[in-house]
């Protein structure tokens, strides 16, 4: 069910910027107020949501069991998986958030035909279109910097040109569109027919996937059927980012109008959304401390200063006789 | 607030990052883009809109048409045929691709590769200068 209310609510925000834009003509609404309204809550909301997060204690580190730990000097320890200092971290870090390394160790369980014995399979599929969803999201993103930059820079060019390079169709068909799409149509198919993970999706899951389709394909739509007057519409982006806001003369095709409105809304759940994760992968508890509770001093921040540590040498001394008397065994004789 | 040494300093870097086209275009003057026109004629091979909208696919077609099957006349919606040629028919009237093509492909970033090919026009003695590699390549 969550499925398909989460299908009618973003068609139903179609028909709204469809019969906005469109029939009722509300063309600066949607091609200027909102946009705005959009990038403030995102943004706002964005570093909110991060600096109320830095506001909550961080836990003690959590030793994961992805490699072994550094212990003795005979035993090889695994620096990225279990790392002991800063620079095997940021490593660890850095593999998590650019090949998100914990979905490439997904298995699944299976119970085996021949007896009640379990068997774990590698299950590469996640990771394998979460890289490409993700990947080819960076990239559609920063090409989209071409309507916002003038002039437009080498590198947004340079993208463009690698991302067309097999030249299909004019417009030329960008590699980057195909992959998104397919990798998104994963995404949700796994949530659909992959039982376990069907039962635990709400529709908090699914909005956001049929959100993101929906934008692929007005945009494919833009670009390689209704054909939109790019330079009407890089006139209203450049009208946007250059605080001058204009709806361009030359009439713009309403799905235009569906595609920003669509982004918009993007932009605002963003920051309410399991899409937080953007940030919040850089604070994963178990990913972004070193496992060195054991290799550190650590102090009670509590503790009551005025009681200095008394070890077992200074325990003896007071107690010494005492202890002799009794038939306790002690470290020193006299 | 924990960690704030690295959380504030990688939250500026985001909302820089968020605003980057706001301060990339700060200043510069409102876009627009203006063609030089024809002067021999007013009238496109089709309507202005459908040009504007279609021009990348008919030369497609063209190219298509002329290279694969042989057909070398295109008739258009008003029944007024033309010499399917980028560098005679277009090029006749648009003379110098820097002030057409250019104006509009540049700034958005397009750059279709007619001009691996297509690098003389009729009244021009020499190819086309390559022009401005900003346009990445081709």
């Amino acid at each position: 069910m969550a499925a398909f209310y989460s299908f009618f609510v973003v068609l139903a925000l179609v028909v709204l910027a469809w019969a906005g834009a469109g029939e009722a003509g509300w063309k600066g609404l949607f091609g200027i107020y909102i946009p705005y309204l959009a990038l403030l809550v995102f943004l706002f909301g964005f570093l909110s949501k991060i600096l109320n997060w830095a506001k909550t204690p961080v836990p003690f580190c959590i030793p994961t069991t992805g490699g072994q730990q550094k212990s003795l000097p005979w035993i090889k320890n695994n620096p990225w998986d279990n790392p002991y200092n800063t620079s095997g971290t940021v490593i660890r870090m850095a593999l998590e958030v650019l090949t998100f390394r914990s979905l490439f160790r997904n298995t699944s369980v299976q119970l085996q035909q021949d007896g009640p014995k379990v068997g774990y399979n590698s299950a590469k599929w996640l990771w394998l279109f979460a890289l490409m969803f993700h990947y080819s999201f960076l990239l559609i993103l920063l090409r989209h910097l071409r309507l916002f930059t003038n002039p437009v820079p080498m590198p947004i060019l340079k993208l463009e040109f690698f991302d067309s390079i097999l030249q299909i169709g004019v417009p030329v068909l960008y590699q980057s569109d195909m992959i998104f799409v397919v990798a998104i149509l994963f995404l949700f198919l796994r949530r659909v027919f992959d039982g376990k993970v069907n039962y635990i999706s709400i529709m908090s899951d699914y909005f956001p996937l049929f959100l993101i389709l929906a934008i692929a394909l007005s945009g494919m739509w833009m670009r390689y059927i209704a054909k939109v007057d790019v330079i009407a519409v890089k006139e209203l982006t450049m009208g946007l980012v250059t605080l001058h806001p204009v709806i361009p003369k030359d009439p713009i095709d309403i799905s235009f109008y569906v595609h920003i409105f669509l982004v918009s809304v993007l932009f605002m759940y963003f920051p309410f959304s399991k899409l937080m994760h953007m940030g919040g992968v850089f604070l994963s508890p178990t990913r972004n401390m070193p496992n060195f509770s054991r290799r550190q001093m650590w102090v009670n921040p509590w503790n009551d200063p005025a009681i200095k540590p008394h070890s077992y040498a200074a325990y003896e001394d007071d107690f010494r006789e005492k202890m002799i008397e009794a038939g306790l065994p002690v470290d020193k004789k006299a | 607030m924990y960690q704030a040494k690295y959380i504030i300093p990688g939250l500026i870097v985001f909302a820089a990052l968020v605003l980057f086209p706001f301060v990339f275009n700060a200043g510069s003057a409102p876009f627009e883009v203006k063609l030089e026109l024809p002067k021999n004629a007013s009238e496109c091979i089709e309507a202005k809109e459908v040009m504007r909208a279609r021009h990348m696919q008919i030369l497609d077609e063209w190219r298509d048409k002329v290279v694969r099957q042989g057909v070398h006349v295109y008739e258009n919606s008003k029944g007024q045929k033309f010499d399917i040629s980028l560098t005679n028919t277009c090029m006749e009237c648009h003379t110098d691709k820097a002030k057409f093509c250019d104006r509009c492909h540049t700034p958005v970033g397009v750059s279709p590769y007619c001009w691996d090919c297509h690098n003389l026009s009729p009244k021009q003695a020499g190819p086309i200068p390559p022009v401005s590699q900003e346009a990445g390549g081709h």
